[in-house]
């Protein structure tokens, strides 16, 4: 063999595996997204979105009470931590701009964004449920706010950063204070890459389980009380999918189902907003 | 160059309130730090802190309690997802961003990054009733036979393939981090000034060698820290293997054993835990996961700050 064919024969091989490892990620991206959607599909019907659990074992129920919980725990877990994220990545990117400080919040936030979510699931059931002495709502939406906090000021800081600094000095000039600049020119600026943040955000910890298995624990009667446990789709998937019976499990695969189109349509259209507005 | 006008009240406060929303993130990580180790401090002091971690024990009946069938649980599947990941990551890099035709670039990357995006209940779901069914029944019954005659690799599959083992785990945590590894990958490599590539390719090299001796060491910090990121996501996570790893105090040779990981005796065992010493036992553990995970997320951002001054000279 030729020094140019070994060349060669390397060179297609070593090309031929990298196209064989994407076509391998396409392919399990298909296969899980597929699985979910056939099994999902099959098991929608009515009675999962009216009805509450019937007790274990016997046929019919749905799970109305875990996407109403699902729903309060993640709307209060978004209404706490979208105007903190949002605000301080405010200070990061205007108050405290070029500043040490802000390098060592915007590192630490990026460390916070993949720690793992069950250890703040633990650190909120010691401040939050021990005391209390029972699973509730609220703690499950803490746990979840505080996952979400660094992921809102870290895309805020970003996006705040990208305005230009003139824009700001303009408005200076007409005599502005600082605090109505940021408001009135340069969130309005950033407001479409705040909201995307915001989206993928929510898409983040709407299919969080491991920092609710013991906050909001599972209930499997219909509530509104957030100072009690509260069912969600995740920890009733989790209880539903070890469980030993087979409607438990389609109900599961039909909550998996939901769960994944609103968080793929959440990161989707995020996305696509990203496209759009920024390249 | 922040400019508080002195005057303005609302400003003081709007600062002060921005300033105090940002800090958060710092009480958050000294607030989990201190409360894991007063939660801990219980179990600690009974068992030692060595022992603790060294010890193999792992029985709420006798209230004994140590880390270690944990903390090997945890690396063992890490270590073998990242083994599985880190090729076909990088494979998927260098195919977005070095063969794949323009028109496909963007939406293969995308394609891949969304597997990213659905949450860890869904690869637990997909685990136990898909991919552990056929895992038992194809895959580590090929692997078995295969290795059977080969010493030292044949303890990596002794015992019946069952499905719910360390390999299903790690394969699935392999899925789970490849979508982290290759877009840090494909940024890095996307680094590379056109110009270094040129000069190399009208020297005579292949495509291959540019990728090889050009692309890969102008980027390998870059690379380097998302494996490290790949490596600090998959330490802790709980739901996508709690269903197939089988929750299992014992430490194996086989990767067709049950194990235990940090994460799963947590996911498992923490809304149980009756005793004093046994929830104190868990925060432990959970102490041990948030500093291994800590530490690995804090080298990983290390060496991609490193990357990213030096990209930007």
């Amino acid at each position: 063999m030729t020094r140019e064919l070994k060349r060669k024969t390397e060179g297609s091989v070593a090309l031929s595996l990298s196209t064989l490892a994407a076509l391998s990620g396409l392919f399990w991206l298909v296969f899980i997204l597929g699985d979910v959607f056939v099994h999902g599909v099959k098991a929608l019907n009515l009675s999962l979105f009216i009805n509450d659990p019937v007790p274990a074992g016997a046929e019919g129920g749905g799970l109305r009470n875990a996407f109403v919980g699902q729903l309060m725990i993640t709307l209060c877990a978004t209404l706490i931590g979208v105007p903190t994220g949002v605000l301080g990545g405010t200070f990061l990117a205007e108050y405290a701009r070029g500043r040490k400080i802000a390098r060592i919040i915007s590192v630490l936030s990026d460390i916070m964004v993949s720690v793992p979510s069950i250890v703040i699931g633990t650190f909120i059931y010691a401040i939050l449920v021990k005391p209390v002495g029972h699973f509730n709502g609220w703690a499950g939406a803490i746990a979840l706010s505080i996952i979400m906090i660094p992921v809102v000021l870290r895309t805020t800081e970003n996006m705040l950063s990208l305005v230009p600094w003139t824009l700001r000095e303009a408005a200076f000039a007409l005599g502005a204070p600082y605090y109505k600049v940021i408001i009135q020119v340069v969130y309005r600026g950033a407001a479409t890459g705040i909201l995307t943040g915001i989206l993928l955000s929510i898409a983040r910890v709407a299919g969080e389980t491991a920092p609710l298995l013991f906050t909001s624990f599972n209930n499997s009667f219909f509530s509104w009380d957030m100072k009690q446990p509260v069912a969600s789709l995740t920890v009733t998937i989790f209880q539903y999918a070890m469980g030993p019976y087979d409607n438990w499990h389609a109900q599961a695969w039909a909550a998996s189902f939901m769960i994944t189109i609103f968080i793929l349509v959440l990161t989707i259209i995020g996305k696509l907003i990203i496209r759009w507005r920024y390249r | 160059m922040a400019i508080i006008s002195k005057k303005n009240p609302a400003d003081l406060i709007f600062s002060f309130v921005t300033g105090v929303a940002s800090f958060s993130v710092i009480v958050f990580i000294i607030g989990i730090f201190s409360v894991l180790i007063s939660e801990s401090s219980l179990a600690l002091r009974h068992f030692g802190i060595v022992k603790f971690l060294a010890s193999t024990d792992w029985d709420p009946v006798k209230e004994s309690f140590g880390a270690l069938t944990n903390i090997y649980g945890t690396l063992v599947t890490t270590i073998l997802s990242l083994v599985i990941a880190i090729p076909v990551a990088i494979g998927i890099a260098i195919f977005v961003t070095e063969i794949a035709p323009g028109f496909l670039k963007g939406p293969i990357g995308a394609a891949i990054e969304l597997l990213a995006a659905i949450p860890s209940i869904i690869y637990g779901m997909w685990g136990l009733f898909t991919l552990s069914p056929i895992m038992s029944t194809y895959v580590e019954p090929f692997l078995k036979k295969g290795t059977a005659g080969i010493p030292l690799l044949n303890i990596l599959f002794q015992g019946t393939p069952m499905g719910i083992d360390i390999l299903t785990a790690s394969v699935i945590l392999s899925i789970m981090i490849i979508p982290f590894t290759a877009s840090i990958s494909r940024d890095s490599f996307n680094l590379t000034p056109a110009v270094v590539k040129e000069s190399a390719y009208a020297i005579g090299a292949t495509k291959w060698e540019v990728i090889k001796n050009v692309v890969i060491p102008y980027s390998k910090l870059g690379v380097f820290g998302g494996i490290v990121l790949s490596l600090g996501r998959a330490l802790g996570e709980t739901m996508a293997i709690a269903f197939v790893l089988g929750n299992n105090h014992r430490i194996t040779t086989s990767l067709l054993d049950a194990a235990a990981t940090i994460t799963v005796t947590l996911a498992n065992e923490f809304a149980e835990a009756d005793r004093d010493i046994y929830l104190s036992s868990l925060f432990s553990l959970a102490l041990v996961l948030f500093v291994m995970s800590f530490v690995t997320l804090a080298i990983a951002k290390f060496f991609l700050l490193k990357a990213e001054r030096k990209y930007s000279r």
